[in-house]
């Protein structure tokens, strides 16, 4: 039942999940898609803990991917509820269109 | 037992090409599911029975339901898939691609130079990690909950709808002037 993998690997397997997390914030206006890739970069470095947890055999990165998991949740519930404010708002996701704030 | 870990990793990059490539949101989201069951499946063979289960399960089942729901309120449909074909040219994805390619070129070169050799994963049961958490880590259990409660509370203040007003003073002079418009009229 277990597989022996190497820990670079599973490594470089986050690390691609990560840049392709990155690519995805860069490359997207809408404001759904951003934070959707978003979700990809967090998985990925959940992915990473979870690794080094089973290559020493201590809970540790189960632990912080629970940590993860929380702060994805509340990152998510209030992005969307900000993402909805938005929409009525200026009736667009275009994050251009937010230039009002001057950022 | 490896060929199932490439598989599952395959899969896992597969999908989320595709969910930073898609025009339509709900394909997005549909492949970004396909995308955590490979996550799932991984943290399984890396012996991280719990974290596949929470991932399936919250992320998978809550977090994604969340954002369809969003996707269904704010009626995304075909319009947004248009928008999106045409914001997403080759001239605005290809620089970024090249350099997020770059960096992970060096992290790949970096990772591939340290030399660890295979292991067997260990598996890491539930209970020890129940121990775990609420034990050393127990502050930060503390932490996460009041963190929710500030979610919870946060979403539901933001996300009260109510009418754009800029600034109450503005507000009051609009309905001045409505009065003044309707004695006017009258």
């Amino acid at each position: 039942m277990k597989p022996s993998v190497s820990i670079e690997v599973v490594v470089l397997l986050a690390g691609l999940l990560f840049a392709l997390g990155i690519v995805g914030v860069i490359i997207r206006k809408n404001i759904i898609f951003m934070l959707l890739s978003v979700e990809i970069m967090l998985n990925a470095s959940g992915l990473a803990f979870v690794a080094a947890g089973s290559r020493w055999g201590q809970p540790d990165g189960q632990v912080m991917f629970v940590f993860i998991l929380a702060m994805a949740a509340a990152e998510v519930s209030i992005g969307l509820a900000l993402i909805l404010q938005i929409y009525h708002q200026h009736k667009s996701l275009d994050i251009d269109n937010l230039k009002e704030m001057n950022g | 037992m490896e060929i199932a870990f490439y598989i599952a990793g395959t899969v896992a990059v597969v999908a989320t090409l595709m969910v930073i490539t898609r025009h339509n949101p709900v394909h997005a989201l549909l492949y970004l599911n396909v995308s955590l069951l490979a996550h799932a499946m991984l943290f399984y063979l890396l012996g991280a029975s719990f974290a596949a289960l929470l991932e399936i399960i919250i992320y998978a089942g809550a977090i994604m339901v969340l954002f369809i729901f969003v996707v269904m309120l704010l009626n995304l449909g075909k319009e947004t898939a248009e928008q999106e074909r045409k914001w997403l040219k080759v001239k605005v994805w290809v620089g970024p691609t090249l350099l997020a390619a770059v960096l992970f070129a060096e992290f790949l070169v970096l990772v591939l130079s340290s030399g660890q050799g295979t292991y067997s994963p260990a598996v890491v049961s539930p209970r020890q990690v129940a121990v775990s958490l609420f034990r050393e880590y127990l502050i930060g259990v503390e932490l996460a909950a009041m963190l929710l409660m500030a979610a919870v509370v946060g979403a539901a203040h933001i996300g009260r709808h109510k009418r754009l007003v800029l600034h109450r003073f503005l507000k009051e002079e609009v309905e001045k002037e409505e009065e003044k418009h309707e004695a006017v009229m009258l």
